[in-house]
């Protein structure tokens, strides 16, 4: 008996619509629990003051200014580094043994699990070159871990980038660095973004090579050189601890709202740069 | 007459495929020089050569000597950049820089260094009007090069290459997807700027080549068959494979 075209049709829309459902069910589901469950204690005073009694009571002001920090050094750090790494290997070398050496290298390094960061940074940072706990550990640890997301989506970016565009900037009188800089990159502007924002998330939700590095404590980092907590590490241990669950998922939806902000600006920002280059 | 450019023997060859074998070919100031011939005949590397733009191809080995006025560009030590201050270049399918009608023209004059607006809209819109675009443009300015049609794109990059200052201009095959008004276009604009500079004109359009052509050559297999006049050429070619490519026997 041959089966109708057209049934089979809707059996497989029906099946994708399922999966697609399915999927941003899961989501809607985590978002929605954390909103439920941290919402009623986020106020004021929990956002703008210190945390007392381990986390029981008050407020995560410092793990707030500590992910901040985090996370904007070593996107400072880790982009330039990234974006340069990857204009090297597509504009100024030839595809060779070398080139692919360092591509391996970077793709295995994106697979490694952050807790071998950690414990890296720890025995390197931390204590061979005797930055104890620090923000400065933290930072170079955490601008390792992101490096390679950042130069494999920027590679895969600039790529992307037609070779004519660059022949009729020649063409223009322009020298590579000026073609590299007025049309390779403004062209390729919205791939490595989105590859930082994937790097910002990562370092915003990181813990295993946060705490190794940066340690935890409940401080401000008033420096370089001091311990912090990021909101991360708080609510790890304040769950995993055991010490308040309440505040541990008012933090989780601080933390959840933040990296919401954070992309928002960051589409801002890749709109205006798409409505200038197009 | 005044030579421009004198190219004495050049040969070209890709790895070990041989182009250009050879060619040796006065091209005179103010004038609009055809360079026709079957695809593979080695034309459009000719002009890359020129332009020095062949130097972004891989594998290739050039000998022989282009003379623009007494500088040789091939052996002298000259830089791609500064050679390319001087001569424009027009692609077969126009390429539009991802920006603005006026950046697009700008790109090139703002990496000379001028950055003064006002000087730049004197080059932008002088640019427009030597490529018959301005009539079009002088209310759009800024909007994106991308959307505009195919043949307002190509005059567009005639117009972007004009902004240089150029003294030599070189386009190649740069009417090959443009339909026949937009063809016009070009062919009108182009001969209203031979009194300013060397055209090199690269076309598989023998008729264009006839219509707007002061000297035509015809090249096939990477030689140089024949160079004269275009009235020459086209009503009595000394070459028998001329005559066979001009009556559309081959290529």
């Amino acid at each position: 008996m041959r089966v109708n075209p057209r049934f089979i049709d809707k059996i497989v829309k029906l099946g994708l619509n399922a999966q697609a459902f399915f999927t941003v069910g899961i989501l809607i589901v985590i978002v929605a629990t954390i909103c439920f469950k941290g919402f009623p204690y986020i106020n004021f005073e929990f956002v703008f003051s210190s945390p007392e009694d381990m986390g029981r009571r008050g407020g995560i002001f410092p793990s707030i200014i500590g992910t901040i920090l985090l996370v904007m050094l070593s996107i400072l750090l880790a982009t330039p580094l990234g974006v340069g790494t990857a204009i090297y290997l597509t504009e100024y070398t030839k595809e060779s043994r070398f080139t692919k050496i360092i591509r391996f290298g970077v793709e295995s390094l994106a697979g490694i699990p952050s807790i071998l960061y950690g414990l890296f940074g720890f025995i390197f940072f931390v204590i061979k070159l005797k930055m104890g706990w620090s923000l400065l550990a933290g930072v170079l640890t955490t601008t390792i871990m992101i490096l390679p997301t950042i130069i494999r989506t920027s590679e895969e970016a600039i790529k992307s980038v037609p070779r004519n565009l660059r022949l009729v900037s020649y063409s223009l009188s322009a020298t590579k660095w000026e073609t590299v800089t007025k049309v390779v990159i403004p062209s390729a502007a919205p791939g490595i973004l989105t590859g930082v924002m994937l790097s910002i998330g990562r370092a915003v939700g990181e813990t295993a090579a946060v705490i190794f590095t940066m340690g935890s404590s409940l401080r401000f980092p008033a420096s370089l050189m001091d311990s912090g907590r990021t909101m991360a590490v708080h609510f790890y241990i304040l769950a995993r601890e055991g010490i308040s669950m309440e505040k541990a998922y008012a933090t989780s939806l601080i933390l959840v709202l933040s990296i919401l902000l954070v992309n928002i600006i960051a589409y801002y920002i890749m709109n205006r740069v798409i409505s200038k280059y197009s | 007459m005044e030579i421009k450019i004198q190219i004495e023997k050049l040969k070209i060859s890709f790895g070990n495929i041989e182009v250009l074998k050879g060619v040796s070919i006065n091209v005179y100031k103010n004038r609009i020089t055809g360079f026709m011939g079957p695809a593979g005949s080695g034309k459009s590397t000719l002009i890359s050569a020129v332009n020095r733009m062949i130097d972004y191809e891989e594998n290739v080995k050039i000998e022989g000597k282009i003379y623009i006025d007494d500088i040789d560009v091939i052996n002298d030590d000259i830089e791609g950049v500064s050679l390319r201050r001087q001569i424009g270049t027009v692609f077969a399918v126009p390429i539009p820089l991802p920006r603005s009608v006026y950046d697009n023209i700008a790109y090139g004059p703002r990496l000379k260094g001028i950055t003064e607006r006002s000087k730049l809209d004197i080059i932008v819109e002088d640019s427009l009007k030597k490529a018959f675009l301005w009539g079009e443009m002088k209310d759009r300015l800024n909007i994106s090069a991308l959307k505009l049609s195919g043949g307002q794109q190509q005059r567009l990059c005639l117009a972007r290459s004009l902004a240089l200052k150029p003294e030599i201009i070189l386009l190649d095959e740069p009417c090959s997807g443009l339909d026949p008004i937009s063809t016009a276009k070009i062919e009108d604009a182009l001969s209203g700027l031979k009194n300013e500079y060397t055209i090199i004109l690269v076309s598989n359009n023998t008729k264009q080549i006839a219509r707007i052509s002061d000297y035509s050559a015809f090249f096939y297999m990477g030689e140089m068959i024949e160079y004269g006049t275009t009235e020459k050429i086209f009503t009595n070619p000394s070459e028998k494979r001329t005559e066979g490519y001009l009556s559309g026997k081959f290529g």
